[in-house]
This record gives C-alpha cells, structure tokens and sequence, in this order.
C-alpha cells in the first residue's frame, strides 16, 4: 500500500468516529473534555458552532455518533455522547455576551427563510453576523416548526426550544408570524436577493383502507402531534391504536397514554429488528407499558352506527428468500378493538405553493432537483435546506444543511461561484506536557455506560409536559465522561525516528501495531497481528523504515488512545497530538477573499 | 516506562489458545524498564511462546537474578510460581526446585553481567547438569543498571556511549555453551521475534538446559554507533545460520514441513524443524558448529537460530536417577523412610 496522507484532514477526522458520522460533524472528543474540566460554557458554544441547538440536541438528537462510536466496539456500549451534550448545555449558564457580534451597519442584503424551523434558523444565525436582513416566514404563531409540533414536551420541554431559538431571533431576525408564503413566485420578485426554503415535510402519510373517511377519530401522527401542542387536541379515548413503529410512532403512543390512553397498542407490519423507531425511543416507550405488535398488516378501519370501534389486521409470517430479504405470508386476521387510530407511518414533502412554471425542476418524485453541495435549486438564488431539500432525515442534519446553504448564499449575494468553498482545514498539535503526562485523560476508564435517571413511572404521567428524562448527575457524568476514548488525540508517527524495537508493539492493549513488509491492501489486512478485515476501518501505513526497509501498520479500529505506544517510544518516533478539524461557516468567508493560489 | 496500567482489553477478534486463555492472561505487571529497551520485547516473546504452547502460568516457574534483565519475570505470566534469587545464583535456585519438582516448566532469565561475570561459574554447572530448562540470557554488552560500564560480553573495539573503548576480549555464552556439554544452544535478537518466538517455544519443550542468548539493545547506554550491540548493527551484522520452528505434537506435522527442511524429534513427541541458510552447517554436529560460529565471529559476523541441539543428551534427573515423581506427590513414608532406613544407609558405609 502507499503510505497513508495524514496531512489531508479526512484522514485523522475518520479517526474520530463520532465526529466523522455527526452530519454536523461537532467536535464531540473536545466537549466531552472541556465538560471535565467544568468550563460548560465553552463545552456549550464550541457544540453550537456546529450544531446550533445543543439543549434540544442534547435531548433529542438521533444520536449518529453514537453508533459509530469507537467505545461500543472496544466494549458493548457507546459512550453516552448526547447526555453529555445536555450536561453543558444545562450548566452553560447565559451564554450570550459570548455569541457573534451582529454588526449595527447592515449589508444592505435581505434573504427570506420560509418556515422557522431548524433549517431556517440556522441560516439566519449564520448570515446575520455578516450584515444581513434575515426575514423568515412562518405558517404559525410560534417558531419552532417540528421542533415544537412533534417532539413532545415531555422529551423537549419548552423553556429549552423558547431559549435556543431566542437566541437567533434576539440577533435581529424580522419574524413574520402566522404568515404562510403561498406563492413563492410572489418572493421571487427581487425584494429579496436570496430565499431560503425550509419548510419541512409537513404532511404526513395517509393510509386509504375501507373506512378511512367514515370516523373523525382517524388521526394522522403529525398533524396530531401538533394539535397537541397548541393544545387544540387535550384527550384521546382510552383504547389507541397507533399504526407505524418509527420515531413519530414513539411519540404518538407516549403523548397518548399521558392524554388518557390507557390501552395504547403499537402495530408494526414486520418483527422486531426491522423498527425504524432508534433503540432509546422504543425502549422507553416500552418502559411505559405500551404494547407492540408486531407482524401485523392494517387491513380496514371498522366502523359502526359511525362510530369507530377498531380495525382488522392481517396476521403476517416472514420467510427470508435467497438473497435474505423478509417475504411476507399471510397467515390469518385479527380484529383489534380501538376507540382512536394514529397514523404514524411516515411523512413526505408538500409543494403545492411553488409554482411550476418559473423555473424551478421538479424529479420524478415531484420534489425539486437541489445540489448536494450547494442546497441550491435549479432557480438561481432559491436554497433549500431540511427535509424541505432531500425529504425527512432530521434535526442535525437540517443545522448542517442551513451551514452549508448560509455559505452558499453569502456567496451568491457577493457574485461568486457558490461551488468555491473553502475547504476543511486541520490543526495537529502535539498534548506532551512532560516524559510521561499528556494534557489529557490519557488512562483507559473500564466503567460501564451509565443509565439514565427517569422521573418516577407513578409521576410522569401527571401532566404532559413532566420532562421524562432527569438528566445525568453530576457523578455519573464525571464516569461517562471518562469513558470517552479522545479519538482526535492521533498516535502521530515519524518514520526517520523509529528503530524498529517493537516496543510500541508489545505494549498495545489492543494489538493494533505491526511493523512488517509491504503488501497490497488486502494481503497486509490478513497479516497484521490480529488481522484486520473491516475496510470502514482505515489502516495506517507508514514509508519506509530506515533499519529494514518494512513498514509500520496501525489498524485504527480499536486504539483506545492510551499513549502507551508513544510512552514506550525511545525515540519519539510516536507521538500523541490532537487534531483540530477546522470547518469553514459563513463567517468565516468573510475573510477568505480574494483567494490565494494554492 | 509508563505511569499507567496496561489496559485489559480483549479484542473481539483475538482467539484464546486451546486451554481457553487469551495473551492477555500471559501478562504480568507493567515493565519499569526504560522505554524501548529490547528486554520487553524479548518478554513479549516469552508471553506469546507459553500462549502458543497452550501452557498454563501455574504450571511454569520463572527464575532471575539480579539486573535489568532479572526484574523482567514480573512483566510476563502474572500467574507462575517465581524466584528472585541472589546476583548470579540463580541457577542453584533453578536446579534445587527442578530436582524437587521435574514437571514444572523452568524458565530463568539472566543478564550479561549476571550470567558472564558474577554467575558464570554457576551457568556453567547448570549447562553441564542439563537442568531442564529455559535460559535466556538477554544479552546487551551493558550494565545499565550501573550506567553502561562495559560488561564481559563486549566485543573488543566496542565503545561505551562516552566513546572510550573495551580491550577485554568477550565470553561468548554460545561457544561456552557448546563446549561444556550444552544440549540445545540458540541465539536470538530481540528486534526479531518471528525468529525468536519459536527458538523460545522450542527451549521450553527440549528436556534439557536450553540456552538462548539474546541480543537485547540497551537503549539508554548501548545503542549508539560503536556499539556492536545496538539495534542497528545488531540487524546488519547478523545472519541466521539456520531457521528453526517448533511443531508440537497435535500438528499435523507432513502439513508445514518446508522443502528441504531437516527435522529433530524431541522428547514431548514434538519437532524441531530447521531451513539451513548455509548448507554446510549441522546443528547436531558439537565441534563443527563450533568451528562455524567461530568463522562467523571472527569476521565480526553475528550468527543466529538454533545453532546446537541434542535432545538425547540425559537430564538432571536422568544422570542422577532422582524421582521423576515431584516431592510433593510423594508419600510421607516414601520421602521419609525413617530411622531405621537411616540407620542403614549409615551401617553401608561403616
């Protein structure tokens, strides 16, 4: 193999698993240790600069890192990354005095946001310390958009969003409330130089079985979610079906059981394995005693003397086909008695209000064609970001979305070529402080993830917006906190230094080093100490050593970044030092013109 | 050295041996030695030797003396019975516990200093007893214990690291070995373990006293460029004589024999299979391959691989008709005959 670049940024970053699977890509390793050392308020800000809401983030974030975490492959479980980030964020204290200055003399620029969810939001905390006029647009009387409408307050409670999204508007955002934008040819007049489209996927999936018109107690998972939180919807009868086993469906079932549901029944087509719902949500939910059923098809709403009093399934068996794909059999029906159904069974975008006449492509799916780097449409000018652009993913990655349309639109309204960006950058610096100190927590903690701590099964339920999750204490933070493995601290390696002692190679716990001759890929793989067969994971490969000519190898799969090889190095040959990825936002394009060559 | 412990992790893709442990249960305490210096790799060796051999620490004695060298049993096999023993005398230690129990596997590590100057009268008696054993002796040209001074086994022209020069002629251990009645006779380089490994696997199944002598690089006082015993020279001026593997006995042994390979049977039912580089050398021949690794040393050349083996030779138990059965095993009444039975040992001899 050639030996590995490690100047170019996207190598160490792949390093860093949470930090390479965020969408966002939050430098998660410095948090969790600028938490350690109590300075919550730059743990909070440093999360911020790429992921805009860390209180809600810190609750309700689908958790990417986490299963990429190297942690739950050194062990069973990751480390509790999103817990932490709700740590700073409830200790961060009034972090405001320390946000970007907004500059009193504008730019003489206004860009519209339509819809004030996270997507738009992050825009305009973007695009406002340059000078612009932000005026976002918003269907509603309250900001937020699913934000507030589907997740609960019981996972999100409102004090939290109200904060957050303060933050951005206090910037000096012009805020329409309850003005919904129906022709968007109507912004496209020149009164703006830019607009930003992100509105979500708003509708929710229909289910058109027999009896679906006859009964008002047919509901659609976000749009009741939504009445629940402007409070238009306050009970539900005690006997609730909800069809969909999603995130959305978690919601459903858990906002119905505290609205006086007291039999809520969660019916999924497939088995279990094949939820979409992320593992935290179903499993509090079960805690909750909600039932799931699983192998169920829907097969008709009943309703009699127009009242609806439940629905017939169709009973599933799966068989796999050869290529391992689930073939469903039917093997019976079943009646499931209802006083209410909650349709959960996803969402899709809704664009009747762009007119599809002036320019702007549509793709087969009717959904409008958006550059992938760029979030701009085929109508120069109009950006999109949020499930607006490439349907429902989720909040991260709508922040990351709203970043990278911000730099686009800066850009544009500065007449440049809105595909030249600036490209990532990295710092390396090395953590030595003495012979055998680094300046982090370089010992390996072998404590287990801690749990969290719920509100009492007896209380929660008292009112709808009781906060489930308490939060860890601060003992239990302090144990996570070590359990973070410091991914970005690198095992740095100079090839001209080493003399081939193998003491870096005995020492390794984890029997990650191999100094050996050189082979193509997959032979060098299966000749590693413990060979190494997953490609996701890189492997590092040095040049030439000066003794014997071989080459030093590091699987980074599982190095737990103990600094043993560097402590053991004679010669300093190993080295830990931290990489620093440097992400470039609007901001920072300010002062990135002209371009220097190279 | 390091200030923290070595982390247990067993990595999910590391197979235990076929008694069900992991390396990892070959480990022992984290080494205070300096960092890089060539006895941790040769104790690294000897873990994944006893590993491989699927031998359980409680079933194996680790002897020392005094030295660098000598604190180096704390750091591998965590659960083995073990003996610190006086500068020198640890070959007396080994012997007296290998005539009182000849079922455990003896491993002594030794020094330069401890073996070739303060100890050479006692290796020299151990060799000549064929204690059944494993000795290493990790051999730097060095005290480093005392900051460098030139010990009996620096070659002549070799510089300390303040530059003056050693005049004393060396005591080669090989050569020693050999002509004194050593029944397996191997040297080694602790920057090498793909040929180290199996002479260590191959010094614990011989019965007999196996010698190893390994070039282990002090690399605080010893690895600068007039030493003859740095890592560098070290790799430039050895060449293997010959390669040596271990094939314990449940390997299906016609499966891995190279082409042209030579094979020694030894006692456990395992072999020992050689690749000869030089195809004049017979590692079986006593004065021949003395001949050829004094050729070798005078050209200032560094021989490696199993140089000498007699797996026929008897042991310490063989020669002296001692009870194959260790002491513990014994019966009172068999250990101890009695008065009477004195008695008449002493009347054999009125």
């Amino acid at each position: 193999m050639n030996p590995t670049d490690t100047s170019d940024p996207s190598y160490y970053h792949r390093v860093v698993d949470c930090q390479w699977a965020c969408p966002a890509h939050t430098d998660v390793p410095e948090y969790i240790r600028l938490i350690a050392q109590g300075r919550y308020r730059d743990s909070y800000l440093l999360n911020r600069l790429s992921n805009v809401f860390p209180g809600v983030l810190g609750r309700v974030c689908d958790r990417p890192c986490e299963p990429a975490c190297r942690r739950g492959r050194v062990e069973e479980k990751p480390v509790a990354i999103c817990r932490l980030k709700r740590v700073a964020a409830d200790l961060a204290g009034d972090i405001r005095p320390y946000l970007p200055v907004v500059p009193k003399q504008k730019n003489g620029k206004r860009i519209a946001c339509i819809g004030a969810g996270c997507a738009s939001l992050t825009v305009a905390n973007d695009l406002l310390p340059l000078g612009y006029e932000v005026v976002i647009f918003e269907q509603f009387d309250k900001t937020g958009g699913l934000m507030r409408t589907n997740i609960p307050a019981f996972r999100l409670p409102e004090t939290v969003l109200n904060d957050e999204i303060d933050m951005i508007l206090e910037m000096g955002v012009d805020l329409r409330l309850g003005q919904r934008v129906d022709s968007i040819k109507a912004l496209l007049d020149g009164s703006f130089d830019a607009v930003f489209v992100g509105t979500g996927a708003p509708r929710g999936k229909d289910l058109n079985l027999p009896g679906r018109n006859e009964s008002e107690r047919i509901h659609i998972g976000i749009e009741w979610l939504e009445s629940v939180a402007f409070k238009h919807t306050q009970d539900i009868g005690s006997n609730v079906l909800i069809i969909g086993v999603g995130n959305t469906a978690m919601d459903c079932c858990r906002t119905s059981k505290r609205l006086g549901g007291s039999n809520v029944k969660v019916i999924a087509r497939k088995p279990r394995g094949y939820f979409k719902a992320s593992p935290w949500e179903l499993e509090d939910a079960e805690e909750e005693q909600i039932e799931i059923v699983v192998n169920h098809s829907p097969k008709e709403f009943v309703v009699e003397n127009e009242r609806l009093i439940g629905m017939t399934f169709d009973q599933l068996n799966y068989d796999e086909d050869a290529s391992g794909n689930l073939v469903s059999r039917v093997i019976g029906e079943k009646f499931l008695p209802c006083d209410d159904v909650i349709l959960a069974i996803g969402q899709e975008n809704s664009f009747e209000w762009i007119e599809r006449d002036i320019g702007i492509e549509f793709d087969r799916w009717d959904v409008p064609i958006i550059d992938r780097q760029t979030y701009q449409s085929t109508y120069e000018g109009l950006f999109f970001g949020g499930d607006a652009a490439f349907g429902p993913e989720n909040i991260i990655w709508a922040v990351e979305h709203g970043h990278q349309a911000a730099i686009s639109i800066h850009n544009y309204c500065e007449g440049r070529d809105i595909k030249d960006r600036l490209p990532v950058g990295m710092n390396l610096a090395s953590t030595k402080m003495s012979i055998h100190e680094w300046s982090f927590s370089n010992d390996f903690d072998p404590s287990q993830r801690r749990e969290m701590r719920h509100v009492d099964l007896q209380k929660r339920f008292d009112e709808l917006n009781i906060e489930v999750e308490m939060g860890f204490s601060s003992d239990q933070a302090a144990v996570e906190i070590e359990r973070c493995l410091n991914c970005d601290i690198q095992t740095v390696f100079s090839e001209k230094l080493c003399i081939e002692c193998d003491a870096c190679i005995d020492v390794c716990p984890v029997q990650c080093l191999t100094i050996t001759s050189n082979k193509e890929e997959d032979a060098l793989r299966a000749s590693l100490t413990i060979p190494a067969y997953d490609k996701e994971q890189l492997l590092f490969v040095s040049s030439d050593l000066p003794q014997t000519g071989r080459v030093m190898v590091k699987d980074e799969n599982l190095c737990v970044h103990c600094s043993l090889c560097a402590e053991r190095c004679p010669t300093g040959a190993w080295d830990m030092r931290k990489s620093t990825l440097l992400i470039p936002y609007a901001l920072d394009e300010k002062d990135a013109w002209p371009r220097k060559a190279g | 050295m390091s200030f923290i412990k070595k982390p247990r992790i067993i990595h999910p893709e590391s197979r235990p041996n076929s008694i069900g442990l992991s390396i990892n249960d070959y480990e022992g305490a984290m080494s205070t030695l300096c960092a890089g210096c060539g006895h941790d790799s040769v104790s690294a060796g000897i873990m994944q030797a006893f590993f491989e051999l699927d031998i359980a620490p409680h079933n194996v004695a680790k002897l020392s003396g005094i030295g660098c060298s000598s604190k180096t049993p704390t750091y591998f096999l965590r659960g083995a019975h073990g003996f610190n023993s006086v500068h020198g005398r640890m070959p007396s230690i080994a012997t007296g516990a290998n005539a009182a129990n000849g079922e455990l596997h003896y491993i002594g590590v030794s020094g330069d200093g401890d073996s070739l100057s303060i100890g050479l009268g006692q290796l020299c008696h151990a060799i000549r007893r064929n204690v059944n054993m494993l000795y290493v002796i990790e051999n730097n040209g060095v005290y480093g214990l005392t900051k460098g001074q030139f010990s009996a086994s620096a070659d002549v022209g070799s510089t300390a690291k303040r530059g003056e020069a050693n005049h004393l002629r060396p005591i080669d251990p090989i050569l020693t070995a050999i002509d004194i009645g050593g029944s397996f006779v191997a040297r080694g380089f602790s920057g090498d373990k793909d040929n180290l490994v199996p002479l260590i696997k191959a010094g614990i199944m011989h019965r007999g006293f196996a010698l190893i002598d390994v070039i282990s690089p002090c690399v605080t006082f010893n690895d600068h460029e007039g030493s003859t015993k740095s890592y560098l020279h070290t790799r430039q001026a050895s060449h293997a004589a010959i390669y040596a593997d271990y094939i314990p006995v449940r390997d299906e042994i016609t499966a891995v024999l190279d082409k042209g390979a030579n094979v020694v049977p030894l006692h456990d039912g395992g072999q020992v299979q050689f690749r000869q580089v030089d195809d004049k050398y017979d590692p079986t021949d006593r004065s021949k391959a003395a001949g050829y690794i004094r050729e070798c040393q005078e050209r200032s050349e560094i021989v490696t691989g199993l140089l000498y083996i007699d797996d026929d030779a008897p042991d310490l138990h063989m020669l002296s008709d001692t009870s194959e059965t260790p002491l513990r095993d014994l019966e009172f009444k068999t250990l101890n005959p009695g008065a009477k039975a004195l008695e008449e040992i002493q009347n054999a001899w009125s």
